[in-house]
């Protein structure tokens, strides 16, 4: 009995602003992240609203596992369904993996007949191309993301967790595979390998099906780049920030946009 | 359905002692005249992602549990219904669109208001308690439920206000007979 149909809301000012903002929040999930022999483990892959439900899959272009000797490790049985892409992970010596994701790629931003647009990219070149001619606000933007997470064999090593140097990374203080409920975790960021202060990031826990509020909260790093995390309880948790600035490699390119999304597990103690 | 309105107005015609003219004036406006709107607080959130909330109204009998689904706020994105998650259990999951009642798209932050008065399933409520019951889900965001107790039919204007804390803010029930 459809009545009186109310009028339409307005559009989302939020929305016209930052399109990037409006993503589901991608992430990878290990079975285990911290053990005591030499195994493989698995990974989920997903980009969703639920922490960690799977919602839409994307591809496993960009994985990559570094080993506690710093060098690539196995990877098998890749996967990529409709809901998530799924690999396995040879954690075949001693010591601390990073398992990541990593694929630039530009978005180009621009206006036509009073309506944003947005369009990703390999290449500012393409993108150039495919804009429609009379459009304008032409802004290319480099996106540069590290999606990661981490898994150990007997004691943490930090070998295989050395920054790249490019974008907007994480470098240990605490050890990603040494949080316990009820301690306070440090980690540092940097950008293209120097600490950033004044960085914001957001800690969601795991589980929001389950409950009524997201529970994320946001912490400020200082000076030297570090962010101090009180962990309320054992779990696995999300962490996401990111930075804009102008300092693009490429000459086409306006400015870019450098994102970090990491989970952590956290255990009881 | 139409003749099941007209009967209910006569039947209650009868039962309340109201005035000929009274009667007749409900019959002739095609309504039964009693007033029940509904003032909310969508509530401004300061939060990287914002999507307005999904917002359902219905009215549940306080002995039978009994249920008259009275309104509904989305966006035509039938994916995000379920997060309703009461509303979804107690009629959205029986139903397909339209959806019972005044449906319409999500509101903005800020004071909105909803006439049901004219709603043909409220003019059909037996005589007992109530409870409006207003469920508001957003994306990337929480879920709150609301319940203001009301008696039916209403005997004198009153107003009913409950407090939602996350993502409703003051929400009204405005009755007159």
């Amino acid at each position: 009995m459809k009545l009186l149909p109310f009028a339409g809301a307005a559009l989302s000012a939020l929305m016209l602003l930052s399109p990037a903002a409006q993503a589901h929040k991608r992430w990878l999930l290990p079975s285990h992240t911290v053990v005591s022999d030499t195994q493989w483990i698995t990974l989920d892959t997903s980009a969703s609203n639920d922490i960690f439900f799977v919602d839409k899959a994307f591809p496993l272009d960009g994985v990559r596992v570094t080993g506690p000797d710093g060098k690539d490790g196995e990877i098998d049985n890749r996967l990529e369904g409709h809901r998530r892409s799924v690999f396995d992970v040879h954690l075949n010596q001693q010591g601390s993996y990073r398992i990541s994701l990593f694929r630039p790629l530009y978005v180009a931003l621009y206006e036509q007949d009073g309506e944003r647009h947005h369009q990703r990219g390999d290449s500012p070149e393409a993108l150039l191309k495919a804009i429609p001619e009379g459009a304008g606000e032409v802004r290319i933007s480099e996106v540069i993301s590290h999606l990661e997470t981490f898994a150990t064999v007997g004691a943490p090593t930090t070998e295989g967790l050395a920054p790249t140097g490019k974008g907007l990374e994480l470098a240990p203080v605490t050890h990603p595979n040494d949080l316990y409920a009820g301690e306070t975790a440090r980690f540092r960021f940097l950008v293209d390998g120097q600490p950033v202060s004044g960085l914001e990031v957001e800690v969601m826990p795991a589980g929001t099906r389950y409950r009524d509020s997201q529970d994320a909260w946001t912490v400020t790093s200082n000076d030297q780049g570090e962010v101090s995390l009180e962990w309320p309880g054992p779990g696995r948790y999300y962490l996401e920030a990111s930075h804009g600035d102008d300092r693009a490699d490429h000459p086409k390119a306006d400015g870019r946009r450098l994102q970090y999304m990491g989970t952590f597990e956290v255990l009881p103690l | 359905m139409r003749l099941g309105v007209m009967r209910f107005a006569i039947m209650r015609f009868a039962i309340t002692r109201f005035g000929i003219a009274a009667a007749l004036c409900a019959l002739t406006a095609g309504a039964w005249g009693a007033g029940f709107k509904v003032e909310l607080q969508v509530p401004r959130l300061q939060v990287a992602e914002y999507h307005a909330p999904y917002v359902a109204f219905w009215v549940r009998q306080a002995d039978s549990g009994a249920v008259t689904p009275l309104g509904l706020w989305y966006d035509d994105q039938e994916k995000w219904l379920k997060d309703l998650r009461l509303w979804w259990r107690r009629t959205g999951r029986g139903q397909s669109a339209p959806y019972d009642g005044l449906t319409g798209a999500t509101r903005r932050p800020g004071t909105h208001t909803v006439d049901f008065s004219e709603l043909p399933a409220l003019a059909d409520l037996p005589k007992g308690d109530y409870e409006l019951v207003v469920e508001a889900a957003r994306e990337v965001g929480g879920r709150e439920v609301v319940r203001l107790p009301f008696h039916w039919p209403v005997t004198d204007a009153t107003t009913v206000r409950a407090d939602g804390e996350q993502e409703l803010g003051a929400v009204e029930l405005y009755l007159a007979p």
